[in-house]
């Protein structure tokens, strides 16, 4: 089997514009979240988001451009642009062949969906623009993201909720590992804060009025957010050979599904997908250093999350860490996977360990070391990253340190 | 007659629980009527629509809302009070 690292990444989501910043963000325990900005806010229950704030599209794209790419498409170019400038890859004649995109989104064009709808139902307009479909279609962003770089091989879009993500991330590694693809560009990326998409969330009484407080007692729900992050997955020889710089190694991957119940999240679902990409990347449980949670902030999620953990670590689950970045930039639904592996990335690479902020009480139920408020510094040589969606279907990657 | 705010919330919930309304008494729990978490936020949007109110209710501590799901009675009387303050 052939070894998969990571070269290059990128970002746009409520904690920053670029990798940097978001990282400073997350050792610092910035919030992202805060009041929505968006027409008819004051027809909503709820009022806060993880929103992209001082973002200007037309300082970024140009007018063609934009009448193509719906926000999400946006977030996703942004945050290719950043990962392959790293990476430092132009794609021609074989490589392009051998490379691919595979991103995660939950919505896609969700904005451009309800702007539409308005426009024909609201305002009674009868003609809309040209571009409606290919702007709102859930592969558009891997779609321009592939022309925008010459990038020929396989490629496609993943929707599977909450964990679109690290479903995506996990179909780049196995691309490569098996040797189909020598060459990934994958993440995920997510724009589901406008009006429509907020409402329909209200409607199942599971989010915060608030603010999102992972594992505490006093949580109060989940907190949507917007955003993306994108990844050059690399396979090991061809990363070497050019001298790039690993970023870490993904060592593994698991998903499962609950088959149980259309919302709520099963013990043994999370568990047998968190042990299913220990025993895939080959480590044992006692080499987990660090989890990044799924964390939402619930106390369905949190509750069965912990005790999966409990379950699949035994006494090592009281030594190891485990937080929810989500309680900084809100859930980003089918992007948030991939900005939470941002902090996979920087516990292996600079030992730091992002806080869970907002945390407040603590649950007997979460009685783990969930890195309350304040990052950490640890030597952290393997890491899980967890994602359980609405659905049951859970996807969990292993990282490891290079 | 006129329809009593008991009587509609008494068919809201037979019908999520899939009974005729006289199965449907006041000291039966959801538990006992067999409606899990989803079918309870369904029941809520369904009062809510039905009465037009807002109900306070949130799902993931549903025990310290405001709204006493304890019993189909305290339902029923959870929403008499909330028709009365917000419509009376």
């Amino acid at each position: 089997m052939r070894r998969v690292v990571i070269t290059g990444a990128g970002t746009i989501n409520p904690l920053g514009h670029n990798v940097p910043d978001t990282l400073e963000a997350m050792r610092e325990g910035r919030c992202g979240i805060g009041p929505l900005e968006m027409r008819d806010v004051e027809r909503l229950s709820i009022r806060v988001g993880g929103q992209v704030k001082g973002y200007d599209p037309e300082a970024e794209f140009n007018r063609q451009q934009i009448a193509l790419y719906d926000r999400f498409t946006q977030f996703a170019l942004i945050s290719a642009r950043e990962a392959l400038a790293q990476a430092g890859l132009t794609f021609e004649g074989q490589l392009a062949a051998r490379s691919g995109v595979v991103l995660g989104t939950s919505g896609g064009g969700l904005n451009t969906q309800d702007e539409n709808y308005r426009a024909v139902y609201e305002e009674g307009k009868n003609r809309v623009h040209p571009f409606v479909v290919p702007k709102l279609m859930n592969n558009a962003a891997t779609s321009h993201v592939s022309m925008t770089y010459n990038i020929k091989g396989p490629s496609f879009t993943v929707a599977t909720a909450c964990a679109s993500s690290n479903h995506a991330m996990g179909q780049a590694f196995q691309l490569i590992r098996y040797g189909m693809a020598d060459v990934m560009i994958t993440g995920g990326s997510e724009a589901m804060l406008c009006f429509g998409g907020v409402k329909a969330w209200e409607g199942l009484r599971v989010m915060s009025r608030d603010a999102c407080r992972p594992f505490s007692a006093n949580r109060s729900g989940m907190v949507q957010g917007e955003g993306a992050a994108v990844f050059v997955f690399e396979e090991y020889e061809h990363a070497r050979a050019r001298g790039a710089d690993i970023l870490a190694e993904v060592i593994g991957f698991a998903m499962t599904s609950d088959a149980a119940d259309i919302v709520m999240p099963s013990k043994q679902g999370a568990a047998r997908a968190i042990a299913g990409a220990m025993a895939d990347a080959r480590v044992d449980p006692e080499e987990v250093g660090y989890i990044n949670a799924h964390g939402t902030g619930t106390a369905a999620n949190d509750k069965t999350e912990c005790a999966a953990v409990a379950d699949v670590f035994g006494h090592h689950a009281d030594r190891l860490m485990i937080s929810s970045t989500k309680s900084m930039h809100g859930h980003l639904i089918g992007g948030t996977g991939a900005v939470e592996l941002l902090a996979c990335i920087m516990a292996l690479r600079d030992g730091i360990i992002a806080p869970t902020i907002g945390y407040e009480e603590p649950d007997p139920e979460c009685a783990l070391d969930v890195v309350p408020n304040e990052a950490r510094e640890a030597k952290v040589e393997v890491c899980l990253s967890n994602a359980f969606a609405f659905g049951g279907l859970n996807a969990v990657l292993a990282l490891r340190k290079v | 007659m006129t329809e009593t705010v008991r009587d509609r919330v008494l068919a809201i919930i037979a019908e999520q629980a899939v009974l005729e309304v006289g199965d449907v008494t006041p000291e039966l729990t959801l538990e006992d009527l067999g409606i899990d978490s989803l079918g309870l936020v369904e029941s809520i949007f369904a009062i809510e629509e039905a009465f037009d109110i807002q109900v306070p209710f949130n799902a993931n501590d549903p025990a310290s809302s405001e709204f006493d799901i304890s019993s189909v009675g305290a339902i029923i009387a959870a929403v008499e009070k909330l028709v009365k303050d917000q419509k009376g």
